[in-house]
Order: structure tokens, then C-alpha cells, then sequence
């Protein structure tokens, strides 16, 4: 491969992992945005969509990747896996947010916050005492197609992951932007007390924002199949903190913020794994996020939010 | 047509209203007057429900509300105009119209409200489609005002509509509040201007440390000496 032609591959690559980053991190924008709360349970909340998506694939009669579908099969399978496991974690959110969260909701202090590590403890072990230690090979019923761009190769699971990324963050996009609910999430974010006195339910809002960024981890937590062709109990740590670096990289509280951040750590791990060494890779990725934290706390697209007293 | 009936409320330990009795007739200017920490802000936050009251009853239209959510207020009538204007600094003021309206659900009456808004704020129809933290004060708070107009409101409830407007934007607002006042909507206002506040108001209460310590129509506390002292800021000399 010619330099440029590596470039470009590692940018592909980088892309994809961004796609997976940027939809985890609008889980922890959506929530903090309106809680101030990180909630790290969604490490694993994307870790259980990824072996949802994975059981609802061996349903349709799929496993490893001796079968492989085209056409309407294979946008039905997909479809409806990508469906199943959206609606699943966007309830395990809610679930989560109801029966845990909700109780400590007037808490003061970093209570919230640690139960939400200890719900993430809880989902990792049951994970790994029902299913497993081992690696799951994930199915994986796309044809090997591939596109030469450049001197570069492009897979159909690639554009798939772009393509679908894209739809859904266009889709959150439109429904914070536009939609009735979507107005109040913002409204709540930007001073809760007036939104409440306007008529908004706040309960409403935050299992909206839990039940959203909950379902685009699921799809997140998909594509981490589709792409690496396995799944394990253990993904969630990794990915989850990358992501949380794009949110913050991004200015945690904002969704566009939340989409750049991703697909900007997504692309410094690729070419920092090409150009420095794969194994600094996280090395470089948690060290920006010291930056951040540092020089610039409101992230590229966000603002500091007033500490709620 | 608001009626707190031996109310008290506490934050902890801190006894903050003291059995207070307010009347709000149909069509009225009540105002509330009081220094800081006297609990005219507690009094808001009990009418709109985010303090509940230990003891005593808030009745609207013959009804209990003090157990209702907030949002079960708004949509019997009571509308709020924050301190500080509290606006949603980051959406548009056409947005922020429309939170005004969350409650109800949007259709021609919502068109109708925002012409009828935009009528008595020809200012904040140019200023549509701005993002509201970018107004100047004055213009937050006309948006403040048109933005509880459009819950439909039988009541709206002010606090300290006046703070840190100018002279000229003070008196626009007092203004507008017998224009909305007139046209039957009932309004009760938190004001550190007394004076302001007396010249528009039908009736008036002064609270102090939690206690309602004088009541009476407008007319006869803008003669009452102590008030005169206590706020018109006019010394008295004996």
C-alpha cells in the first residue's frame, strides 16, 4: 500500500470506530445534559446490546459467519436485530433509570453516580456468570463485498455502519430539534426549574433521554459485532471509556458536540494505531481527555452548565 | 379565585410562611410586597407547586391544588413569570412561546394565542427567531411575560417583574400588566417597586418574616405610614 492509500484505510477505519464512539457518547450527553449525572452503567449497557443483537441474530438461524444473506433477507434480519436490540436497551435504560436512579434523584453528592458503577458491575457479572468468560464469535450474515477507493478497500459492513449511524443520529437530531418532547429535553437541560413550571414532566424527560441514548448503545453495541465479528462480556470498559472521551472532547451536554467527539477519538485511535503504535493508542486517547479536562472543560461544541445548587 | 388558607411551609428546619391568607379575586392586581427573605418567592413556588405547604390549603377555582404536579396547574390556568425571566437561554424566543404552551396541546388556538402575543409585543415578533439569552433585559422579559400569556392563563403569577430593568422598560412592563389585567386575566405580583407596584394593583399584602403583617386595597397602603417608610422609601419625620 502507498502511503496515502494507508491514510486513507486507517481513516476508514477510523470512521467506523467512530460511528460505534458517537452513538455511545449521545447516551452520556442525553443524560448528563439533563441530570448532570454520569451514568456508567451505559459502559454495559452497550455490552448487553451486543450479545442482544447477538441472540436475536442466532434466532433467525444465524452463527458465526458460514451463513450469508442478500437482499430482503438480509435487510429483514438486520432490521429487525437492529430493532429488537434498540427497543431492549432503550427499556434496560429505563429500567435502570426507574428502579435505581429515580430514588436517589434528590440525592445530593456523587450518589447517583456510583450506583450507576455499581449497576454496571451488576450487568458485567451477570453477563459473565450466564453466558460466559469466553469470546462469542458473533454472526455476522453480510456477503464479503468490497470497494477499492484510492488503493484503500471499503467493506459492505462499513458503509452499512456509516449509513445507519448516520440515520440515527439524524433521526435524534430531529426529534431534540423538532418534536415536542425533544423541545422540553432541551428546555429541561438549559434550566429545569422553568421548564418544570412551563409543564413539563420531568420524569418524562429523563426516561426519554435514558430510553434514546439507551437504544443507540444497543445499536452501538450491534455494530461492534458486525465489525470485529465477536462479542465478549469485557467490551464494555474499553469502548465505554472511549466513548465517554468523545463526549466530553465533544462538550458533554451536546448532542452535535457528542457525534464530532466520536468520529474524532474514532479516528485518532486508528491513526495512532498505524502511525505511533496500536498498544499507545489508549495512551494518546485518555491523555486528551486530561487535556480537555484541563485547558478546555466545555469540550469543543459545549458550555459549562452552571452547578446546580 | 386563589385562596391560601393557613398556609405554612418549611425548608427543613426552617419555617419559612406562617399561616398566610391570601385572596385573589377574579380580574384583580394583587401585589405582594416584602424584603428579602420575607418569603415571597416560597409564595410563588406554593402556587406553582414546586414547595408543597406543611399545612393549610391553595385553593384555585373552589379547588384544592396543593397536592397537584405543577404541570396539572399550568393546565388549570396558572401561569408563571419567573425571577429573572428565567427564559430558555440557548432556544429561540419563538421556542420558548412554545414551551409556553406545553401544556396545551398546539392547534389553530395556539396560532391564535401567538398573534394575540405578538399584538401586544410587536417586539418580540421581530425578535422571532433570535436565541433568546441574546435579548437585552427589557426584551427577556416581554418574552418572559408573552411566553405565560400563551399557556392561556386565568391567573399569572409575577415575581419581580421589574428587577434590573431600566426606568423606561419598568413602566412599559407595568403597563402591559393592566393591559393583560384587562383583558381578564387575573394577576399577582412579587415586587420589590412598591411604588410601581401599588400604582397598578387593585389590593395589596406586605409579609414579613413569613407573616402577613398588612393587607388592604392599594389606595389605603400607599397612605399607610409605615409603608411609606418601609417602602416607598420615604423618611418619615416626626
Amino acid at each position: 500500500m502507498t502511503p496515502s492509500a494507508l491514510f486513507l484505510q486507517q481513516v476508514i477505519n477510523g470512521l467506523s470506530l467512530g460511528a460505534m464512539y458517537s452513538l455511545l457518547a449521545l447516551g452520556f450527553t442525553l443524560v448528563y445534559g439533563i441530570l448532570e449525572l454520569i451514568n456508567f452503567s451505559h459502559f454495559n449497557v452497550f455490552m448487553v446490546g451486543s450479545f442482544i443483537a447477538m441472540w436475536v441474530l442466532q434466532f433467525f438461524g444465524l452463527s458465526g459467519q458460514q451463513v450469508i444473506l442478500t437482499g430482503w433477507p438480509l435487510l429483514g434480519v438486520l432490521g429487525a436485530a437492529l430493532l429488537i436490540t434498540m427497543l431492549a436497551t432503550g427499556l434496560l435504560g429505563v429500567g435502570i433509570e426507574r428502579f435505581s436512579l429515580r430514588p436517589l434523584r434528590n440525592v445530593p453528592g456523587p450518589v447517583a453516580m456510583i450506583t450507576t458503577i455499581g449497576i454496571s458491575y451488576i450487568l458485567f457479572n451477570v453477563i459473565l456468570l450466564t453466558v460466559g468468560a469466553e469470546t462469542k464469535n458473533f454472526p455476522n450474515p453480510l456477503p464479503m463485498v468490497k470497494w477499492h477507493v484510492g488503493g484503500a478497500v471499503v467493506e459492505l459492513r462499513e458503509v452499512l455502519i456509516w449509513a445507519i449511524s448516520l440515520v440515527l443520529m439524524l433521526l435524534l437530531q430531529f426529534f431534540v430539534q423538532r418534536s415536542r418532547l425533544g423541545k422540553a429535553m432541551r428546555a429541561t437541560a438549559q434550566d429545569p426549574e422553568a421548564a418544570r413550571m412551563m409543564g413539563v414532566e420531568v420524569d418524562r424527560v429523563v426516561i426519554t433521554a435514558f430510553f434514546l441514548g439507551s437504544a443507540l448503545a444497543g445499536a452501538g453495541g450491534m455494530f461492534f459485532g458486525l465489525y470485529y465479528n465477536f462479542t465478549s462480556f469485557l467490551i464494555g470498559y474499553t469502548a465505554g471509556l472511549r466513548a465517554f472521551t468523545a463526549a466530553v472532547l465533544g462538550g458533554i451536554g451536546s448532542v452535535p458536540g457528542a457525534m464530532v467527539g466520536g468520529v474524532m477519538i474514532g479516528l485518532i485511535e486508528s491513526l495512532s494505531g498505524q502511525y505511533i503504535a496500536v498498544r499507545w493508542s489508549d495512551v494518546i486517547i485518555f491523555s486528551i481527555l486530561v487535556l480537555i479536562l484541563v485547558f478546555r472543560p466545555a469540550g469543543l461544541f459545549g458550555r459549562l452548565a452552571p452547578t446546580k445548587s | 379565585m386563589l385562596e391560601f388558607r393557613d398556609i405554612d411551609t418549611h425548608y427543613g428546619d426552617l419555617h419559612v410562611l406562617k399561616k398566610v391568607n391570601y385572596t385573589i379575586g377574579k380580574g384583580e392586581i394583587v401585589c405582594l410586597l416584602g424584603g428579602n427573605a420575607s418569603g415571597k418567592s416560597t409564595t410563588m413556588k406554593t402556587i406553582m407547586g414546586v414547595v408543597r405547604p406543611t399545612a393549610g390549603s391553595v385553593v384555585f377555582e373552589g379547588e384544592a391544588i396543593e397536592r397537584l404536579p405543577t404541570a396539572e396547574r399550568v393546565r388549570r390556568g396558572i401561569a408563571p413569570v419567573l425571577e429573572a425571566r428565567r427564559l430558555f437561554p440557548r432556544m429561540t424566543v419563538y421556542e420558548n412561546l412554545e414551551m409556553g404552551a406545553y401544556t396545551r396541546t398546539l392547534g389553530p388556538g395556539f396560532q391564535e394565542d401567538l398573534e394575540r402575543a405578538y399584538q401586544l409585543f410587536p417586539r418580540v415578533k421581530e425578535r422571532r427567531n433570535q436565541i433568546a439569552g441574546t435579548l437585552s433585559g427589557g426584551e427577556q422579559q416581554m418574552v418572559a411575560i408573552a411566553r405565560a400569556l400563551m399557556a392561556r392563563p386565568r391567573l399569572i403569577c409575577m415575581d419581580e417583574p421589574s428587577m434590573g430593568l431600566s426606568p423606561r422598560f419598568v413602566e412599559q412592563v407595568f403597563d402591559i400588566i393592566q393591559m393583560i389585567n384587562r383583558q381578564g386575566t387575573a394577576i399577582f405580583v412579587v415586587e420589590q417597586n412598591a411604588n410601581m407596584a401599588l400604582s397598578i394593583a387593585h389590593r395589596a399584602y406586605v409579609l414579613q418574616t413569613g407573616q402577613v403583617v398588612l393587607s388592604g386595597s392599594a389606595e389605603e397602603l400607599r397612605h399607610n405610614p409605615q409603608i411609606r417608610e418601609a417602602y416607598l422609601g420615604e423618611l418619615l419625620i416626626t
